[in-house]
């Protein structure tokens, strides 16, 4: 269960954006409930996926919901862009592999912070990252392979 | 947000106080590099304890400060990193490869003072 009108929309445009947008991620985690190590594996992955919209698209947009399904609950982010998009989604995420002299950890290491993880891009019309974090009472989703 | 660098005899003390934007780190980088030459340090221990995150670019940014340093002749040691910031880091796969880190202040001083001191010694 989503309630879009509870959906908080951040811009990223600049580095001090990424600050606000971990920093209003970790209050909304801990809102749903999770566990401090957990709050902070989430602020790690929104740094690094804002990161990734300003590198590549300059700017963009995150979208965090809440979601519950049954006993648990799930912190979602997306991070949309109209950037140049990404095109080799699986090179992407490799790591250690950059397009721009990084580390190559930021896309990849999201990924193994969260439980789910989808990238959509479009050459020339930009990318859709999806991540997910759930709770760890109830029966827990199994984690998308690392 | 500046960071405050104290002078601790030949150390220099970096205590952050706050979430860092990547400028600010950027902007520590350059002022130490700058403060080591001035007040001649041997040491510079950067303090990191209120950092709620240390992500891909915080970590590079630490590692490129630590070897600038080393090249104008200071040790760097970071201390303060929270086990759930640690926790992250493995996570992520980030290393601090080549840069001292140890716990707290107390142990970074002395921690620099062993280094120092090791360095100092004529050879045999």
């Amino acid at each position: 269960m989503q309630d879009p009108a509870l959906d908080i929309h951040m811009e990223i445009r600049s580095t001090i954006d990424i600050v606000t947008a971990r920093q209003q991620g970790r209050e909304l985690a801990m809102e749903a409930g999770f566990a401090g190590s957990d709050v902070t594996l989430i602020a790690a992955a929104i740094s690094e996926i804002a990161r990734n919209i300003l590198d590549h698209a300059k700017r963009g947009e995150l979208v965090f919901s809440l979601i519950t399904k049954g006993p648990d609950h799930c912190l979602q982010v997306v991070a949309r862009d109209e950037g140049p998009g990404i095109a080799d989604v699986t090179r992407a995420m490799q790591y250690g592999y950059s397009s721009r002299g990084g580390l190559g950890v930021g896309l990849p290491g999201a990924k193994w912070l969260m439980d789910d993880f989808e990238i959509e891009s479009v050459i020339g019309k930009g990318t859709k990252i999806t991540m997910r974090k759930w709770t760890r009472h109830g029966n827990r989703r199994p984690l998308t392979s690392h | 947000m500046q960071v405050p660098i104290l002078k601790q005899g030949s150390y220099l003390i970096a205590s952050i106080q706050s979430a860092l934007s990547d400028a600010d780190m950027l902007q520590l980088r350059d002022d130490l590099a700058e403060r080591v030459g001035r007040f001649r340090a041997r040491g510079v221990i950067i303090d990191v304890t209120v950092l709620d995150v240390i992500d891909s670019f915080a970590t590079r940014t630490l590692r490129h400060l630590a070897h600038m340093l080393n090249l104008r002749g200071a040790d760097t040691v970071i201390v303060g990193i929270q086990p759930e910031v640690a926790f992250a880091m493995v996570q992520l796969g980030l290393t601090l490869e080549g840069v001292g880190t140890v716990l707290d202040l107390e142990e970074g001083l002395a921690f620099l003072d062993l280094k120092i001191k090791h360095h100092a010694r004529p050879g045999p």
